[in-house]
């Protein structure tokens, strides 16, 4: 087998190794809602930490972007992205939760 | 560091000399700095639809008005064609004809516009109980949403149809494989969103 | 009448939205100054057409600017369009402060919507086409220039941000001509600028024009930032930049990830207003506290991404006329990032009077607070710049020392607004509109002027007049304490902003004083435009082809003034810090090179003109519901689009015997040249070579 058939093939299998995580994360998310077996919050915190995961998996396998150097500036932007989209979504919920709870 | 390394990770296909790879580090690059202000928007989106999840003023409510199971093929829809795209992907790096690439980007394509007659069969539904945007604070943040995502499903077929017709024209010359990069970003982008979606939006409002 | 043929096609026009019926059917001042605003924008356009007609000019104008993907002349392009426009917002403060003062206990002579209308244009104008055009101008201008590129990273993109910009802009004026704009001030707060409050064409024009020049500005910021990352000549490592590229780096990352936040907040507003969405509305969930949140976490980072470039401007002008290397550059690199950090942790303090806890005003208050350390680190570093420097009071060194004298009063008032309690003794009053003209005057408008005068010699090859430059620092300067110490006064007295007319007669001296500022800063602009006059009249005797008239630091004064197309024949290599200021002192920086080689340039582009154009008209036909008009240019938009990705000659060659012909004349230019000491660089003696004692 040639070389670039094994780069082919190595391409082929992350692409498929991260579709079927996603399936799995993703089946495992709506069979938590269908069949609930923990109480709702539970569920909630589940459902998040799965999504979490899987997102980080879609850019692993699906993005490509990696720890090792060459691929620093992506990781980088999408880390600093990643804090910005933190302050201002937490900060939205905290701030209007706060309002609502004190207008009731 | 401007100039080892500036060679980009991204999506691993070759582009010849070492002049076109610094090109095609800058144009991917670009392009993640555009998905990340894209990102902040739906981000904002989000925070929105969480602040209004409770302001049903009266009327449908999550519970009343989201079903898992067109979710759940909507989900798989969306994430089989992110794996065709990234076949796609690869076709562009290693295969030799421009059949396979095609085909595979006209699955994605299928796959894509199969997506959005699902949502839109969803949406007619959910208007036909009177869940309209105008309705409530709630309905109207879930219509600020989703859809968006779905106008950006819209975008990326557009962008396929287009890609598909430059090859044909033009065959894999550096810029059609720049661009077929840059939407491949694009489609595994909106992948993410829509976890996302069905993590916040839907699944929750549907938690008993 | 076929009465249903118009409303199809004009949308809601009528004749009485034109201030000239208006007028002509009720001339009282108020409509006769509306008529008087629309009648000089009509006037303005049919005389620059009939000039261009007259000089025979519209293909050049075509063909060297409006197509151009240069991005010195897109700077310029933005510079120009910054200076219309902040001629109009000064003329509208004017305005405003003459009402003022006339409408003690007196109706004054500016009806109160129109009032509205003036503060509304005024802030908006000189934020979005006045600030942001005038910085993204300069960015472009100086970015590649200044890290050794010959282009930005995407030239395109570049050109579809200038005419957005453009197209937004257009919709400015357009509200002065067709209809009226929207009375709810800059930041359109719903639910007044709901469907319900304010049914009229208004906020339609905010919305679009804000819109189109957010959207523009994402596109600018993304550019620059790629550039900067991807761009930087060999040698150029990221600690080597001169600080205006890390300001710049830092702006345009704001501008990246603040804008997002406006454009969701005026999407949505519009969704409301077009859709009947309940986002901000009163009724059926709808809160607009959602608004005020979304825009605020644009507004804040927005205040920072006005001033950053100006903290880069001063800290190469400080630099550069004190003749010495900036005081701690790695402290200033730091706090320029740990301000764009910190600016998204504080937009809750433009709102602390919603009715939140207090706990969380007092996070947000401290996070504020915690901003001006970061900012006293700059002016200490500029401080001790100076300190032992040679310093030459230049005007742009003039500004920067204004500046900093002025930046910090403004910055203490500040530190009185961050305290939540004491915020709510003074929300809403002139005490605000003082503290904020006093951070966005010095620290952006003076910052602005100065690197105008500063890099003009290099953008077209001949020094302003320093006189005039000088009358207008003292007119910016005094005319800026006289129109805004007084508001801090009157501000504490308890007086609200955008008053439209004043029911106490204590406050007369005071709105006399602010007054008399307003037209010393409307002076200013006076003294500038005189200042280009004469510098452009007596241009012959002040050139400085060479390209260096103030023995500067980093690399854009390495090459000819103005410099040519491709930026550098050779691209440059850099070892260090202010790089071209130690070649000078160490070897002749100006040998010709052994050969030089062809050059690849982008290609003139029709597509950014025509975006520009079908953005303006979709935005219009919006604010009018001429939904043909609307849909024909949203579909002229995707095609062109799409079209241009179809066009592959994109490039054309600029040939090795042109360069060296372009090459050669300069270097004779240099040889010729006198090189002159720093005594005599405002005399007609400096051709633009420095004596450098080595």
């Amino acid at each position: 087998m040639s070389a670039p058939d094994a780069a082919k093939r190595r391409a082929i299998r992350t692409y498929l190794i991260g579709y079927g995580a996603a399936l799995l994360l993703t089946g495992a998310a709506f069979a938590a809602v269908h069949w609930p077996v923990v109480g709702p919050r539970a569920s909630f915190a589940l459902i998040l930490a799965l999504a979490l995961v899987q997102i980080i998996v879609q850019f692993r396998c699906f993005l490509h972007i990696r720890l090792n150097r060459t691929s620093r500036d992506d990781l980088q932007l999408i880390l600093f992205s990643a804090l910005i989209v933190a302050l201002m979504v937490g900060g939205t919920l905290v701030i209007l939760f706060n309002l609502r709870g004190r207008m009731m | 560091m401007s100039m080892d390394a500036t060679r980009h990770a991204g999506l691993p296909v070759d582009h010849g000399d070492a002049e076109a790879e610094m090109d095609a580090s800058r144009d991917l690059f670009g392009f993640w700095v555009f998905l990340m202000s894209d990102a902040v928007i739906f981000a904002l989106l989000f925070a929105t639809y969480g602040v209004m999840l409770p302001a049903t003023a009266g009327g449908p409510t999550p519970a009343s008005e989201y079903k898992i199971g067109p979710t759940f093929l909507e989900t798989l829809v969306l994430l089989t064609s992110s794996l065709t795209f990234g076949m796609a992907t690869v076709a562009l790096k290693h295969a030799a004809q421009r059949r396979a690439l095609l085909a595979w980007m006209a699955v994605t394509l299928a796959l894509g516009l199969l997506f959005l007659g699902l949502e839109l069969h969803d949406f007619a539904d959910m208007a036909a109980h009177g869940a309209v945007p105008a309705r409530s604070g709630f309905l109207s943040a879930f219509f600020g949403l989703v859809p968006l995502h779905g106008l950006h499903v819209l975008a990326g077929c557009l962008w396929i149809l287009v890609m598909m017709a430059q090859l044909l024209i033009f065959g894999p010359d550096p810029r059609v494989r720049i661009n077929i990069q840059r939407l491949g970003l694009f489609w595994h982008f909106l992948d993410i969103i829509w976890i996302a979606i069905f993590s916040t939006v839907y699944l929750p409002g549907l938690i008993r | 009448m076929s009465a249903p043929v118009w409303p199809a096609l004009l949308g809601r026009f009528s004749w009485d939205a034109l201030p000239f019926v208006r007028a002509w059917a009720h001339p009282d001042a108020n409509e006769i100054i509306g008529a008087g605003a629309g009648g000089m924008v009509v006037a303005g356009a049919l005389f620059a057409v009939a000039l261009l007609t007259y000089l025979g000019r519209w293909r050049w104008l075509w063909r060297e600017w409006i197509t151009s993907l240069d991005h010195k002349k897109i700077g310029i392009m933005y510079v120009v369009l910054a200076f219309i426009m902040l001629a109009r917002a000064l003329i509208e403060a004017n305005l405003m402060r003459l009402q003022q003062a006339s409408a003690i206990n007196a109706p004054g002579f500016v009806a109160p919507e129109h009032f509205a209308e003036l503060f509304s244009t005024h802030g908006s104008i000189m934020i979005f086409f006045m600030a942001m055009p005038f910085l993204t101008g300069l960015m472009n201008y100086l970015v590649p220039l200044q890290i050794g590129s010959r282009d930005v990273a995407f030239p395109l993109v570049n050109a579809i941000g200038l005419w957005l910009t453009a197209a937004g802009a257009a919709l400015m004026m357009a509200s002065l001509v067709i209809g009226r704009f929207s009375t709810g001030g800059w930041s359109g707060y719903p639910p007044y600028t709901e469907l319900a409050f304010s049914p009229g064409t208004g906020p339609d024009y905010w919305i679009w024009a804000v819109t189109l020049g957010s959207v523009a500005s994402t596109l600018a910021g993304l550019n620059i930032a790629v550039t900067l990352y991807k761009m930087r000549c060999p040698g150029m490592k990221l600690m080597r930049m001169p600080l205006f590229c890390w300001t710049s780096l830092c702006t345009a990352i704001l501008m990246v990830f603040a804008m997002p936040p406006l454009t969701v907040a005026t999407a949505l507003l519009a969704l409301d207003r077009y859709l009947g969405f309940h986002f901000f509305t009163n009724t059926l969930g709808g809160n607009m506290m959602n608004y005020a949140n979304l825009f605020w976490m644009f507004g804040h980072p927005e205040v920072y991404i006005v001033i950053l470039p100006a903290f880069g401007i001063y800290s190469e002008v400080v630099s550069t006329f004190s003749g010495k290397e900036l005081y701690g550059y790695i402290s200033l690199v730091i706090a320029t990032m740990a301000i764009a950090v910190l600016s998204f942790t504080v937009w809750l303090h433009h709102f602390f009077t919603m009715g939140q806890s207090a706990d969380i005003n007092a996070i947000f208050g401290i996070a504020t607070m915690t901003i001006g350390v970061p900012t006293g680190v700059k002016i200490y570093n500029w401080i001790w710049t100076m300190f032992r420097g040679e310093v030459r009071f230049t005007t742009p060194m003039l500004y920067a020392l204004a500046f900093m004298m002025t930046f910090v009063l403004g910055g203490l008032t500040g530190i009185i607004l961050a305290f939540p309690p004491l915020d709510y003794l003074v929300h809403n009053t002139l005490f605000l509109v003082a503290h904020f003209h006093n951070m966005l005057i010095p620290g952006t408008l003076y910052g602005l002027v100065a690197a105008y005068t500063f890099w003009f010699p290099k953008a077209f090859g001949f020094r302003l007049n320093e006189f005039w430059g000088r009358v207008a620092v003292a007119c910016w300067v005094i005319g800026f304490y006289l129109a805004f110490m007084p508001l801090y006064v009157l501000g504490a007295a308890g007086m609200t902003r955008r008053t439209q007319a004043v029911h106490e007669a204590a406050y007369r001296p005071w709105l006399y004083i602010a007054e008399v500022g307003a037209v010393i800063l409307f002076c200013g602009l006076a003294a500038l435009i005189v200042q280009l006059w004469v510098s452009i009249r007596d241009r012959d005797a002040n050139r400085v082809p060479v390209g260096d008239p103030w023995d500067g630091r980093t690399l854009e004064w390495s090459i000819a003034a103005p410099p040519p197309e491709y930026n550098f024949a050779h691209i440059p290599h850099v070892e260090r810090l202010d790089a071209f200021y130690h070649d000078k002192r160490s070897h002749a920086p100006y040998a010709a090179p052994p050969h030089y080689s062809a050059i690849e340039m982008p290609r003139n582009s029709r597509t950014a003109p025509v975006l520009g154009l079908a953005g303006a008209a979709t935005g219009f036909a919006l604010v009018w519901y001429m939904w043909w008009l609307a849909a024909v240019g949203a579909v002229a938009m995707v095609v062109t689009v799409i079209a241009r990705s179809f066009v592959r000659d994109t490039e054309r060659t600029i040939t090795a015997e042109e360069i060296e012909r372009t090459e050669r004349a300069w270097l004779a230019e240099v040889a010729r040249a006198r090189p002159i000491p720093r005594e005599i660089e405002n005399s007609t003696a400096n051709q633009g070579l420095a004596k450098v004692h080595a």
